[in-house]
């Protein structure tokens, strides 16, 4: 092996120790913060007692969830019911193994150790666990294999609560998983590329002005909606409705094995926003300056405080939403994502299409910013046009619709009776 | 459409709530800017008074955990006349009387059962001494089952205010 692979593969272990735990400790803290920001919304305090502020509760919840009993439910499908806390768990960890969280690290090093014999490595380290080049892809596929944990929890705990919340994590999941594939697509019209880091990239050329949610607009609105029903998160989350389902699809787990759906749907939420982040609003840019890409310690460094906070946004942004909205309704939440949200994708990646052809083929312009300029002005434009028609009632069937509707059913069945 | 049902008009317009959605979230913003409304319990309490939540405050009328209260030489004001255990509804005050050598009667034994007691205040509203009452105090957690019986010396050591109880003369409390 020669030491640059060496060398490698110990930066790998080491980002792998740094991210994992920073990813598990965060998704310990949501929870915390999760409580704090809706006693907030509430004029309550929150959590408080335990350590400065409340910052031990998370430690508190979880010794308190690995001191429990673990219960299983009679004729439950053991080996199943065990596996399906993994099966989530796992997918949540690992889509965050390709987000590149900061600018990368100029390193160089030589060295020998004892047995292991010699390291080096010479240029930038890229700070993601795992720079693939198709991170892109990579993450839409992870990210869709959380519904098995889910679906199998539901058809393995042998409750009926359990496999309704089961069945709906199924089908929204499955539903929104093609408008959020189709959301993206502009993107990639856009960056030319599916690798996260030059999608990053791309979008640091003119500051804040090439981040892909100013020519993109439409793309993050409906990647955001979508995101929030993959990581099943009010107002979409029907698999555990538990003014309906108890708590759906986790009913019958406890102790840490439901922990472990809790810190999956936290460590997607974690994934969702960074990924909104990364694709939107320019991964771990720092708008306005240069500066960022300049290489060395201290740019990294402030490049990931930068990343975080843009990630901790969007996810207070999730929690601010989940405070505000009401659960949908099973019908409204289908309808949406086929009959509005895919259409809707579909029709921007034509108009995209077509606006970047004009834009750069036909009038010539190269420079980002212009184009994304040219690009912010269409959006403008198409979102005037969409928020206006589904304002209109004509796509979405408000509930005056609806009655319009019966009470001309009901006057045939009279005329014709 | 059955009786006594309200139909509400629905929207025609707007139905794709995006502006109510931001209005609704422009409102839990505002609140989580707002001033908090919980009482920190063990650090504030509702019987202080000077909690700085004049909403949590206790009434002066409230009935809580008995008092006796004693004349200036440490002695119960009690003169065992018998009528607080006579009216007790629920029977949770033992009176044992004695007299001593000048002629006075004292309670040899003054028990209350604060578990069987309902804290309706008769016990206050019949002494003639005014030596027991229900106090504005609700704070008697114990670790054992027999602490909840107070005898006369733990009842004289309550120093919390006593209930002024409902006066039919001035029946809001003004």
């Amino acid at each position: 092996m020669t030491p640059e692979m060496k060398a490698f593969i110990l930066l790998s272990v080491v980002k792998m120790v740094v991210v994992f735990t920073i990813i598990m400790v965060g998704v310990a803290l949501l929870t915390l913060l999760e409580r704090k920001v809706s006693a907030w919304m509430q004029n309550r305090h929150g959590p408080n007692r335990v350590g400065w502020a409340g910052l031990l509760q998370p430690a508190a919840d979880g010794v308190k969830n690995i001191l429990k009993e673990e219960t299983f439910p009679a004729e439950a499908n053991r080996g199943l019911f065990l596996v399906a806390p993994a099966l989530s768990f796992i997918p949540a960890l690992l889509t965050s193994g390709v987000i590149p969280f900061a600018a990368p690290l100029p390193l160089d090093f030589d060295f020998t150790l004892p047995l292991l014999g010699r390291f080096a490595w010479h240029g930038p380290m890229p700070m993601v666990v795992a720079d693939v080049p198709v991170g892109f892809l990579f993450v839409l596929a992870i990210s869709s294999l959380g519904v098995y944990g889910i679906a199998l929890a539901g058809w393995a705990s042998n409750s009926k609560y359990a496999l309704l919340g089961g069945l709906r994590a199924a089908a929204q999941m499955i539903s929104y998983e093609v408008a959020m594939g189709m959301s993206l697509i502009p993107v990639l019209l856009m960056s030319g590329n599916v690798s996260l880091a030059e999608i990053v990239s791309r979008q640091q050329v003119g500051g804040p002005i090439t981040w892909y949610v100013i020519p993109l607009f439409l793309s993050f609105f409906i990647f955001l909606v979508s995101g929030f029903a993959e990581t099943n998160r009010l107002p979409f989350d029907l698999p555990e409705a538990e003014s309906e389902l108890i708590a759906g699809y986790h009913t019958e787990y406890s102790a840490m094995k439901f922990s472990f759906f809790f810190i999956a749907e936290y460590a997607n939420v974690v994934t969702v926003c960074a990924m909104v982040t990364t694709l939107f609003f320019g991964g771990w840019d720092i708008p306005f300056t240069d500066w960022d890409r300049s290489g060395g310690l201290l740019p990294t460094l402030a490049t990931w405080l930068v990343f975080f906070l843009k990630v901790l946004f969007w996810v207070f942004v999730v929690m601010w939403i989940r405070w505000t909205l009401p659960r949908f309704r099973y019908d409204q939440l289908m309808a949406l994502g086929w009959k509005v949200l895919m259409p809707l994708a579909l029709t921007y990646i034509m108009v995209v299409a077509v606006a970047l052809y004009l834009i750069e083929r036909v009038a010539g312009l190269t420079n980002p910013v212009a184009v994304s300029l040219a690009m912010l002005g269409l959006n403008v434009v198409v979102a005037i046009l969409v928020f206006g028609l589904l304002d209109s009632g004509i796509f979405i069937h408000g509930s005056a619709q609806r009655q319009g509707v019966l009470e001309q059913r009901a006057e045939r069945a009279g005329t014709g009776g | 459409m059955a009786i006594g049902v309200k139909v509400l008009k629905r929207p025609e317009r707007q139905v794709s709530y995006i502006r109510a959605t931001l209005k609704g979230m422009a409102l839990t913003f505002k609140h989580m800017l707002e001033k908090k409304v919980t009482m920190q319990y063990p650090e504030q309490k509702s019987t202080d008074r000077e909690h700085g939540m004049p909403d949590y405050s206790l009434s002066s009328r409230w009935r809580g955990t008995h008092r006796m209260l004693t004349d200036e030489q440490g002695r119960s004001k009690c003169v065992a006349c018998g009528l607080c255990p006579q009216i007790c509804p629920d029977n949770c005050i033992m009176l044992v009387p004695g007299e001593d050598e000048e002629g006075h009667r004292y309670p040899l034994i003054y028990e209350i059962d604060e578990f069987r007691c309902i804290f309706c205040g008769y016990c206050q509203e019949v002494c003639p001494e005014e030596a027991i009452h229900v106090g504005v105090h609700f704070e008697n957690a114990e670790y054992s089952r027999g602490r909840f019986v107070y005898d006369l010396e733990r009842l004289s050591a309550q120093a919390h205010p006593v209930s002024t109880l409902w006066d039919p003369s001035d029946p809001k409390g003004e």
